[in-house]
Order: C-alpha cells, then sequence, then structure tokens
C-alpha cells in the first residue's frame, strides 16, 4: 500500500532528524518542543506503517530504494533556522493534507483526525520561530532566509498526487503557498523566486530515489536491528 | 503554604522586631523543628539558601547532562516502541530539568547564571552521567539502576523543609518511577531473549552497578554537607542509609532479572536485616568528581557548544519580543511582504 509508506515514512524520517536535536538544542525550552514533535510523528508513522504491515520490519529491513519519504523530510538538520524551516514547510503541508483526510472517509480518516490536532501544533511552533528568527536580528534574519531559500526546492515532491491519497492536490498546493507566503512575509523574508522541484528530483523520494545524507541515516537507524535478527526487543 | 502554629507566634515577633536575628532565626528554627515549609519569601539564614541552591543547581544540572547518555542511543534504537519511549524520557529530563531551574530561582538566582556555573565547570552535576553508553542495554541499565538510585535519593526530598523543592521533587518521583520500570522491562526483554542479548544486559549491569551505587555521595563519615543538611530537614537520610537501601531492593530484582550483581561479597545479613556487600572504589568517584572519569570533557563539552553555537537563536527570539511587546501590535511587514 504505497500511500500508507508514503505518509508514514515522511514521519518516520522526519521524526528521526528532530530526534537527532536531543541534548543540543539552543535553549532547554527546544528541547522539549523539538522532542515533542519527534514524538508525535513517530506515533503517526507508527499507525500509517501498522496499516501495511510489521512497523519494525519496514522501518528496520528496507533498503533505502524503499523507502518512499519525500526529500525534503529527509534532509540533515543543518542549523537551527534549517530545521525550522523545514518544519514549517512540512507542518503546512501535513496540515493541509490531513485535514482534507480527516474530513473524507477514506482509509487514513480517523489516523489523520487523531493527527491534525498534533500538526496544527508543530506548525504553530515552526510559525512562531520562523517570525522571530526572520524578524530577530540581521544575523538569525540572514540564517533564516538562508535556510527558506535552500530547502525551497524541496517543496514541490510535496505535491506530487500519491496514489490512493484522495485529496485535491492542486488546491493544497495553493493553500500552501498562501500561507507560507503569508508566515514568511510577517517574518520580513523573501518567498524564494526559484523552482519548488530540482531539475530531476521531481517525486523521487516518492519512487525511492533519495539523497545521499539518507543512507547515512538509515545505516545509524538500521544498525543494531539489523545485527541481531529475528531478536525481539 | 501557609506557616503552621508551631511557629506562627515567632514569625510574628520576628515582624515586630524588625530584622531582630536572633527572632528571625528562632522563627526559622521552629519552623523546621515542626516540619513546616519553608517558602520564598520567608527568612532563611544565608547558608541555607546557598546550599539549597548549590543542591538544586546540581540537580538540575544533572537533569540536563543526564540527557546525553541516553539521547546517544535514540537514533540507534531497535525498535520504534522503544524508540517513542526513550525520546519521551529524554524529553521529560528536559522538563524536569526546568522545573529545578524555576525552583532554584525562587531563591533569588537564575537560570543563566546557574547555566554559566555550570558551563564554567564551578557548579556540578552527578557523577554518573560521566559514563559512557556503550550498548543499547545501558539505556535499560540507567532505567532500573540509575534512576533507581536517584528516586532512592529523591522520593525523601518530596517532604525537604524548601517547599518550592519538595513540591518539584514530587512530580519528578511520579515520572521518574515510570522511566524506572520501563527500564527495568527493557533489561528484562534482553535478559530473556537471545544469548547475545541477554549477555548484552549482563555486560551493562556489570558497568553501571558501581557508578550508581556512588550516585548516593561519599560515606557519612566523609560527607562535607551531610549534617548540616540533615539539620535542616533538606536531607533525611545519610547516604550510607540510603545506598543501604538501595541495595536491599536490587539485589531481589536482580534475581526476578535473572541477572547477577558484580558483587561477590553480596549477601544478606540475617543479625542486621539487611545485605552486606563490598567496598566502593572511592578513588574512582573522586577521579570522576575531579573531571577525569571518562567522558567528563565530552559532556561538558556537548553542552558548551550547544549552549554557544544555540545564542544567535536566544539573541534573535530576545530582539524579537523587544519589537513586539512594546504595545505596537503585530509584526510590521517591511519590505516585500506577502506573496
Amino acid at each position: 500500500m504505497t500511500a500508507a509508506l508514503a505518509l508514514g515514512d515522511d514521519a518516520l524520517v522526519l521524526s528521526h532528524r528532530l530526534g537527532e536535536w536531543a541534548g543540543h538544542a539552543p535553549v532547554l525550552e527546544e528541547e522539549v518542543a523539538l522532542a515533542n514533535i519527534a514524538l508525535d510523528l513517530l506515533g503517526q508513522a507508527r499507525l500509517l506503517l501498522s496499516l501495511v504491515g510489521d512497523e519494525d520490519e519496514l522501518a528496520y529491513l528496507r533498503e533505502e530504494r524503499a523507502f518512499r519519504n519525500v526529500q525534503l523530510v529527509e534532509q540533515p538538520n543543518g542549523d537551527f533556522a534549517h530545521t525550522i524551516a523545514r518544519q514549517l514547510y512540512f507542518s503546512v503541508h501535513q496540515q493541509g493534507l490531513y485535514e482534507q483526510l480527516a474530513a473524507g472517509d477514506g482509509p487514513f480518516a480517523a489516523i489523520a483526525a487523531k493527527a491534525v490536532k498534533e500538526v496544527a501544533y508543530h506548525r504553530d511552533h515552526a510559525e512562531q520561530w520562523t517570525l522571530r528568527l526572520g524578524d530577530g536580528t540581521d544575523e538569525s534574519h540572514e540564517r533564516m532566509q538562508r535556510a527558506v531559500d535552500a530547502l525551497w526546492r524541496c517543496t514541490g515532491e510535496l505535491f506530487q498526487p500519491v496514489e490512493g491519497v484522495d485529496v485535491d492536490w492542486q488546491a493544497l498546493h495553493d493553500r500552501w503557498l498562501e500561507t507560507v507566503g503569508d508566515v514568511l512575509g510577517r517574518a520580513t523574508l523573501t518567498v524564494p523566486a526559484g523552482p519548488q522541484s530540482g531539475a530531476w528530483s521531481a517525486g523521487a523520494g516518492r519512487q525511492g530515489i533519495h539523497t545521499e545524507p539518507f543512507g547515512r541515516m538509515l545505516a545509524e537507524m538500521q544498525h543494531l536491528h539489523r545485527s541481531h535478527p529475528g531478536a525481539s526487543w | 503554604m501557609a506557616a503552621g502554629t508551631a511557629s506562627r507566634a515567632a514569625r510574628a515577633a520576628a515582624d515586630g522586631a524588625q530584622g531582630a536575628d536572633a527572632a528571625l532565626q528562632a522563627a526559622f528554627d521552629a519552623a523546621v523543628a515542626a516540619d513546616e515549609r519553608i517558602e520564598p519569601r520567608d527568612w532563611m539564614p544565608d547558608a541555607y539558601r546557598a546550599s539549597l541552591v548549590r543542591q538544586m543547581a546540581q540537580h538540575a544540572h544533572s537533569e540536563i547532562i543526564g540527557m546525553q547518555p541516553e539521547a546517544n542511543w535514540i537514533t540507534r534504537a531497535p525498535s520504534l516502541r522503544r524508540k517513542a519511549i526513550l525520546m519521551a524520557k529524554v524529553q521529560d529530563e528536559a522538563g524536569h530539568g526546568l522545573y529545578l531551574y524555576s525552583a532554584a530561582e525562587t531563591l533569588g538566582t537564575s537560570r543563566d547564571e546557574l547555566l554559566d556555573k555550570l558551563h564554567a565547570g564551578r557548579q556540578r552535576y552527578s557523577s554518573i552521567f560521566n559514563y559512557p553508553t556503550l550498548t543499547w542495554a545501558d539505556v535499560g541499565a540507567i532505567g532500573w539502576l540509575v534512576d533507581g538510585a536517584a528516586i532512592t535519593n529523591q522520593v525523601p526530598l518530596c517532604r525537604c523543609s524548601y517547599g518550592p523543592y519538595a513540591r518539584a521533587m514530587v512530580r519528578v518521583c511520579k515520572e521518574e518511577s515510570f522511566h524506572q520500570r520501563q527500564g527495568y522491562e527493557l533489561l528484562l526483554a534482553l535478559s530473556n531473549g537471545t544469548p547475545a542479548q541477554h549477555e548484552m544486559a549482563q555486560d551493562a549491569v556489570n558497568r553501571w552497578w558501581w557508578p550508581s551505587l556512588m550516585m548516593f555521595g561519599p560515606p557519612d563519615d566523609a560527607s562535607a554537607h551531610s549534617a548540616q543538611s540533615m539539620a535542616w530537614k533538606i536531607k533525611r537520610h545519610s547516604n550510607d542509609e540510603l545506598r543501604r537501601r538501595f541495595v536491599d531492593i536490587c539485589v531481589p530484582q536482580a534475581a526476578a532479572l535473572g541477572l547477577s550483581l558484580p558483587d561477590p561479597d553480596i549477601r544478606w545479613n540475617e543479625e542486621l536485616g539487611r545485605h552486606d556487600f563490598g567496598a566502593i572504589d572511592w578513588t574512582e568517584f573522586q577521579e570522576v568528581l575531579k573531571g577525569n572519569g571518562p567522558c567528563n570533557e565530552q559532556r561538558l563539552g556537548q553542552r558548551r557548544r550547544a549552549h554557544e553555537e544555540g545564542a544567535w537563536v536566544r539573541e534573535a527570539a530576545a530582539a524579537y519580543a523587544r519589537k513586539h511587546t512594546s504595545g505596537a501590535g503585530p509584526a510590521v511587514p517591511k519590505g516585500k511582504a506577502t506573496a
């Protein structure tokens, strides 16, 4: 079931990246917030992957080419601005997506209805930090603009239709653009002018074509589980 | 909490005497003797205040440094369920740090000041967090033994004479007991798992047992602060007393786990009704306290780095707050505003 894998992998991979922040956050409150968001996403991932099969087999025993997440969520954390820009782009998308799914009666309606409350919180967190970094100091403004620009070309993939996910993708994209544009504007940041997809990579993550750092991320994530075949934990 | 009857008259007299130190001291002593809580606005001896700041800061620092050895395994947790549990635990530790810094701030210090002292090496954190987490089983050993020792230490602190500290401990202890059970259950799964998993669990217990016993501090005859802390009812039991209590709890738990404790001298002492156990290597303890443990450099280094690398984020938040709290309302977009 490609659809559940796509949505589940998005949540699983972003959760993992956020987990890398533990013990490194700029302020104690962010240790709590980032771990909280990571946990919510991990919870979503577990529900979605369980629709397909055994969550641990799917998370730990698939190789890179079998993962269906968008490339945005596998991007390395970078500085705090990159983490926040990635979160803003993803959470605004996820909120729109889950709202549509929750309103429908498809296989994801129940999961989306639960998740949409969490996602609204994630979005608010990312939005508040985008405002603070964008409209904070000169340095934070520059860093935030750089992050917003750098990740922009990973956003097109969010709106590539996924088979089995019954939503209006064009409406999703339009609303995303409007919301992100509004937040960036209020943060005194410029909406990037470039294309939302790289020259060749649009939709690549959904087909198992990932970026180089992703393989290393999986190597770390899967190593222990793979070292003890058949063990239970 | 309202002052009880025992010290009310003495406190009233002290207020009337306008700073008469003897009367204030008498009111404080009466409150402590009557097991009342001292609250932030109450008069307290300078040494009591200083001792609490030292202890509470060290406690708060331990929570945030203590995130590191466990966070070390978040990205490698072997199942999604275990990963979720570990993330929740590390998140709780950050929360405990926040409670404790807030409680310490009621004594007239600030979180920033305390963190500066930690980063400068002028305040300590628990010696246990200077040991490395080398396998997944260490996460379970920390839950069972380290959190278990912490709980043994902290439950009596729920009755500590300083109100904000006691109340913080009530909340912390509830969450810690939950983590402790999860750590135990993790070890149980390993112990009952494959031979390799069982061996991993035993190895972790072997490495964490003695450092956990050191968490109770130096022996009573070498503990600098104990007598005074007990007189002030900050502490309720001596280091050695709590350590013995912990050993008594752990021995049957280890048996239930199917794991051994790395101490050939542990045996039941019928006469005293408790376990005897072997001698602790106090030289190692002193070396770790002095900064020469296996991870001291690494732990403090990572904490300093997170703080330094996060400075621009905190400055941004402060600058934004200055711009937007002076009644100017929402952000006024400058330049290229909305899409």
